[in-house]
């Protein structure tokens, strides 16, 4: 047996294929994005796949000052999953922009820009120096990572406090700049989250955060992390993200949705596009397969050929169809409301 | 001292579909030798490669990651790389249970290797337990450059000592200590590597081993002035610069503190460099903490 070369691959051929997805006014060549805080700010994943090739980079949340994070040790790993206790260690809103988001604009790569703040006035302040700077296509709002030592709950656990961040970010953001709220499953209704953002200016939501989970070492019998609890993701979460954008999807139709929680192949790319995303990050797999945004691109346009679905759009949502026929019969012979493009696919 | 490392060292790595050729149990550990071609004809002295644990579907996500030992670029195979697993874990165990012909998935090579000396000096190599693994590559890169190699190795028991063979070969000298006196002289590597300091000139040390013998070698050498270089051996999720997770406290040129990535940065710092007995904190001063900012 010849041992092969996997994953330095170059993306696939010319494809026919339709992967082109929106998310709002953003059009993008395929729906598959990094998640943020997996890839860095992709100069590093660059070295194993073509990172224009993909939809885009979600970088790794940006604070308005340098941040050292949390001590370590910062990772334990869980059955199908791992706990992360980073805590948003980065340059700061100043260094990202001369370094890493001028790389990635000169590497002609589609990026959103994951933020950070402590407090509202923080998200507005690092929103309005992206929007000095330009050159990125859409902001991530990080309104619910769990790491974060000097917030007892995350923002996005309270509507309220998630409605005036964006708010705020919206207000110091160029309106033509789509704004995705980041979300945490840990709460009751999420659904309630989304409708606040939503109304608050937010293009769409992206779903779902990490999940705040704990080891406890029973070696040391010791917590595992320096931070004590930590955030949940990979394939264990993966049930959990699709219900979140399942929820979502069906009380509000037409929010874009980016999914994510644990995406480990095309297959399961599909399971949230089926569930109404329009969108894909992949994560922790990064982590597993450094080539796996590249790999699951390719899987999930097969998946897609595989059921005969002509374009990524015709298959967004679809999971909902019984659902949707379901209104449509009730709404027969009444006026087609705006959501009238998410229903195209059930032309047949 | 050339540096011969650069920002850019990782930029060669590359994700390798091999197979494994042969698992020998030495002592408490086992040596892997597979297949890696491409990946091995790229590994230099002190970097690392990474290996997918338990198939596609396995419910571990992280890879784990190993010190290369050796590579052999010619033969049948095309590249081999050699690295020593030490069976600790879930992981660890279920690498040693492969056999002939099974495939492995390998990222590497990664890190900064450890930097050559242009010149003939006379170099030490410390390592503890498998820390003498990556020393077995570094010595012969060094001898091929007319360096003395003077090596000291130790471990708790002679079980856990290893490489004692590979490194008797290729150094000029080798030096055992084990604390419990199965093998060589009874006492620590650093009883071993004082000796050695205090009784001949001595250019520059390398390092590799568990982090309490990394602090004390650092220590020794920068309290003489001597220039070290150590391999830190830190838990990692990616290995490959992007998770954050293998950080530590590291003086830069400028005095300021950063929390540096090993897998990218590291493994191997210089011994002056590493703050030492604040690994495992996030130490005042260091920027983007909390307290006070230079």
């Amino acid at each position: 047996m010849t041992p092969t070369i996997i994953s330095t691959v170059k993306p696939s051929p010319e494809s026919t294929f339709d992967l082109r997805t929106h998310l709002g006014s953003l059009e993008l060549s395929s729906p598959v994005l990094t998640a943020s805080g997996c890839a860095a700010a992709g100069r590093e994943l660059d070295n194993y796949f073509d990172i224009t090739a993909i939809g885009g980079i979600v970088t790794k949340s940006i604070m308005l000052a340098p941040r050292s994070g949390r001590a370590t040790p910062r990772m334990a790993e869980t059955p199908s999953g791992m706990l992360n206790s980073i805590g948003l260690q980065g340059p700061g809103v100043e260094s990202f922009l001369e370094t890493d988001l001028a790389w990635l604009q000169q590497r002609g790569a589609r990026t959103i820009v994951s933020i950070a703040g402590r407090t509202a006035d923080e998200f507005g302040k690092v929103a309005a120096k992206l929007r000095v700077a330009g050159g990125f296509d859409a902001i991530e709002v990080n309104i619910s990572c769990p790491n974060v030592e000097d917030s007892g709950q995350v923002f996005a656990c309270r509507a309220d406090i998630s409605a005036q961040i964006i708010q705020t970010v919206r207000r110091n953001s160029d309106n033509k700049i789509p704004i995705f709220a980041k979300l945490s499953p840990d709460v009751t209704d999420i659904v309630e989250i989304a409708t606040s953002v939503s109304q608050a200016g937010a293009t769409g939501v992206s779903v779902i955060n990490t999940l705040l989970g704990m080891v406890i070492d029973t070696q040391t019998m010791r917590p595992a992390l320096a931070g004590v609890t930590g955030g949940l993701s990979g394939p264990a979460i993966r049930p959990i993200a699709v219900r979140c954008i399942w929820q979502i999807r069906s009380a509000l139709p037409n929010l874009p949705i980016i999914g994510m929680g644990g995406v480990r192949t095309g297959q399961d790319a599909l399971e949230m596009v089926l569930a109404g995303a329009s969108a894909i990050s992949v994560g922790t797999s990064i982590f597993n397969d450094p080539g796996a945004p590249m790999r699951i691109q390719r899987e999930l346009e097969q998946e897609l050929r595989n059921r005969g679905f002509e374009s990524l759009t015709q298959a967004i949502s679809f999971a909902h169809r019984e659902v949707i026929e379901a209104v449509i019969e009730d709404e027969m012979g009444e006026s087609k409301d705006e959501s009238e493009q998410d229903w195209d696919f059930i032309s047949e | 001292m050339s540096v011969g490392a650069s920002e850019s060292a990782t930029l060669g790595a590359m994700q390798v579909l091999g197979e494994v050729l042969d698992v020998q149990r030495s002592g408490n550990y086992f040596l892997m030798s597979v297949t890696a071609p491409g990946l091995a004809e790229r590994a230099r002295p002190g970097q690392f490669v990474t290996v997918g644990m338990g198939g596609e579907e396995s419910s571990m996500v992280l890879r784990r990651s190993f010190a290369i030992q050796g590579v052999q670029v010619r033969g049948m195979y095309g590249g081999t790389l050699d690295f020593i697993v030490s069976p600790v874990g879930k992981g660890s165990q279920w690498l040693t249970k492969l056999r002939r012909h099974d495939p492995v998935n390998l990222v590497g090579p990664l890190g900064k290797p450890f930097t050559l000396p242009t010149k003939p000096v006379t170099c030490v190599l410390v390592g503890g337990g498998y820390g003498a693994a990556p020393l077995i590559m570094l010595a012969q890169a060094l001898r091929e450059r007319g360096c003395r190699v003077d090596s000291i190795i130790g471990a708790s028991t002679e079980e856990k000592l290893y490489g004692s063979l590979d490194l008797k070969r290729v150094s000029t000298s080798l030096t055992l200590a084990t604390e419990d006196g199965t093998a060589g002289i009874r006492g620590r590597v650093t009883d071993g590597l004082i000796n050695t300091l205090d009784s001949s000139k001595v250019d520059v040390v390398y390092a590799c081993g568990p982090m309490p013998m990394l602090a004390s070698v650092a220590e020794e050498c920068t309290t003489r002035k001597i220039f070290s270089q150590c391999s830190v051996e830190e838990s990692m999720a990616c290995g490959i610069g992007v998770c954050m997770t293998c950080v530590l406290p590291v003086i830069g040129e400028d005095g300021v503190t950063r929390m540096l990535r090993s897998c990218v940065e590291g493994p191997v710092f210089r011994g002056d460099r590493v703050r030492w007995a604040d690994i495992g904190t996030i130490p005042e001063g260091t920027w983007g903490g909390e307290g006070p900012r230079s």
